[in-house]
């Protein structure tokens, strides 16, 4: 056989298929089939009919989008003034707020819940307040680093005309500022929205198990060994976050994925 | 209106410094506690090193930390392996064949990690495979070799697309040219993938918990076992100060050698007008 470069991929799409594609079959199609392995709808049933199941995933949400939001609320400003040269000119500092990613997560979650009960506030009487302050300690730094690329990338000259017409600074926030950066803020999002919904080790280090997020939930039915309910839960994650991608594409034409900081 | 400007750029500092400080507290009392031989955090018993000396003890934990070394050091070169040659074929490949490739490989990307952990699971329990460091090595490749791929493909994208076709010109086999031509032009995407992949596979919890033999342990899975039930083991303190210590300095280095780097290529630009 003569060598071609694209026969190089060969190993890298084979390893894919086997360990990415098919494994995703797997979930769809134990979503779909009842222990004894026939086709039903079951789990769809069993999921829906119980309102413990649609309460996860309600409550889920509401600690996404609070966790989503707070992080937007207080990383916004801090980009804001990270990305602005009259405040800021050292890139250390940028790095400093990106670094924390890089310490071991299970070891930074355990240091904050042991530090709030130290200071007095317990993680078993507080639960829903530790495990937001959990979150947001910990999707923070992913936050500010798409803000802060857009931020960087932005026309201050739009600002500067936009104030020179008159808009006071409360205006030029809201229509020229906001809209400039709506690209970083749907990265932003994403980075915290979709990974809370499915995280289970922050609320349950942070909660002492009070607070059970979907993620700790399709982790308690596999621990079960229901296969067939955790993969249909599983499903609907998958599906969740289809949508999300889905949703991001069309705000960010120019995002093109990864975590490349280098 | 000066004054304004001055008292705008004091809000902006201290806004800075108290997010940072916030921030960092937990880990900062880690490390102020980790000189200290005290069981209890905000106990101080005087200063003392008996921690980092309990650390070297500990023989549990420094197994963890061997294996954590181990499947992140394995996974990386392995998945660098993988994922270069996986874009460099997919690069000089037709546009049918790049369009499902691309996607597959944002697959893992998007994809929440108790998904591919349980996708995983699912896939071994049905091939009635035996946990080993194989399964493990599966998981974490699943988990970093995506992101090598999309690190080393933009550096093809920005190669000089003829400087391949003038070394078979110029005699070159295929092999030698990819070697001594293109891939000295994608060193750089493949180092940040090999560090990227390094990165995701230390700090790596759910794929290892699902797919790890029962006595396996990393530093992740050992510390979470014990701090499901009581605070953090006196000795890990000691552990995260050297942790943060090495990842205080690696990040700093990057910095620095980044910028020159950005200083650099800033000066040429200049240069070149």
């Amino acid at each position: 056989m003569k060598f071609r470069r694209k026969y190089l991929s060969i190993p890298y799409v084979l390893f894919l298929v086997c360990f990415v594609v098919i494994p995703v079959l797997f979930i769809v199609y134990y979503a779909f089939t009842n222990k004894g392995g026939q086709l039903s709808i079951d789990n769809l049933i069993r999921f829906f009919s119980d309102k413990t199941n649609v309460d996860v995933l309600l409550i889920s949400f509401a600690y996404a989008i609070i966790n989503t939001f707070i992080c937007l609320l207080i990383g916004y400003p801090l980009a804001m003034v990270l990305a602005n040269r009259k405040y800021n000119k050292s890139s250390v500092l940028v790095m400093l707020f990106i670094m924390p990613m890089w310490i071991n997560f299970i070891i930074r979650t355990s240091a904050t819940r042991d530090v709030l009960n130290w200071i007095g506030i317990s993680t078993g009487a507080h639960s829903e307040l530790t495990t937001i302050i959990g979150l947001v300690y910990n999707y923070l730094p992913f936050v500010v680093l798409p803000l802060y690329t857009t931020m960087l990338k932005m026309d201050r000259s739009q600002i500067e005309a936009s104030l020179d017409l008159g808009a006071n600074p409360f205006h030029t926030f809201f229509k020229t500022i906001i809209p400039m950066t709506m690209p970083g803020i749907v990265s932003a999002a994403t980075m915290v929205f979709m990974p809370t919904l499915s995280s289970y080790v922050i609320s349950d280090i942070l909660s002492e198990y009070n607070v059970v997020l979907f993620g700790s939930y399709i982790d308690l039915y596999f621990n079960q060994a229901d296969w067939n309910f955790g993969s249909f839960m599983a499903l609907i994650m998958l599906l969740l976050i289809g949508l999300s991608v889905f949703i991001t594409r069309k705000f960010s034409k120019d995002d093109r994925g990864g975590r490349s900081i280098w | 209106m000066v004054r304004w400007e001055r008292f705008k750029k004091i809000l902006a500092k201290t806004y800075i410094y108290l997010v940072l400080l916030l921030m960092y507290a937990p880990i900062l009392v880690l490390v102020v506690y980790s000189f200290t031989d005290s069981d209890q955090l905000g106990i101080w018993n005087g200063f003392s090193f008996k921690l980092y000396v309990d650390l070297f003890k500990n023989e549990s934990l420094m197994d963890a930390f061997g294996n954590t070394l181990l499947i992140a050091v394995v996974s990386g070169i392995v998945s660098t392996i993988l994922g270069t040659l996986g874009a460099i074929g997919v690069f000089y490949s037709e546009k049918r064949f790049r369009q499902p490739v691309e996607t597959m490989t944002q697959l893992p990307v998007v994809n929440a990690e108790i998904v591919m952990a349980l996708s995983l699971a699912i896939l071994f329990k049905v091939l009635n495979t035996r946990y080993s460091f194989l399964t493990l090595l599966v998981g974490h490749l699943v988990l970093t070799v995506a992101f090598v791929y999309l690190n080393v493909k933009p550096k093809l994208m920005q190669m000089d697309p003829f400087i391949y076709e003038a070394a078979l010109d110029l005699g070159a086999s295929p092999r030698y040219a990819l070697f001594k031509v293109v891939l000295p032009e994608i060193l750089p995407g493949i180092f940040s993938g090999f560090l990227i992949s390094l990165t995701l596979s230390l700090d790596d919890f759910v794929i290892t918990q699902y797919l790890k033999e029962p006595s396996f342990e990393t530093v992740s899975t050992y510390i979470q076992k014990i701090v499901a039930k009581h605070p953090i083991p006196p000795e890990v303190r000691a552990l995260s100060t050297i942790l943060f210590a090495i990842v205080l300095v690696f990040v700093l280095a990057i910095t620095f050698y980044n910028n020159n780097k950005a200083i650099k290529l800033l000066k040429a630009r200049r240069g070149r007008r």
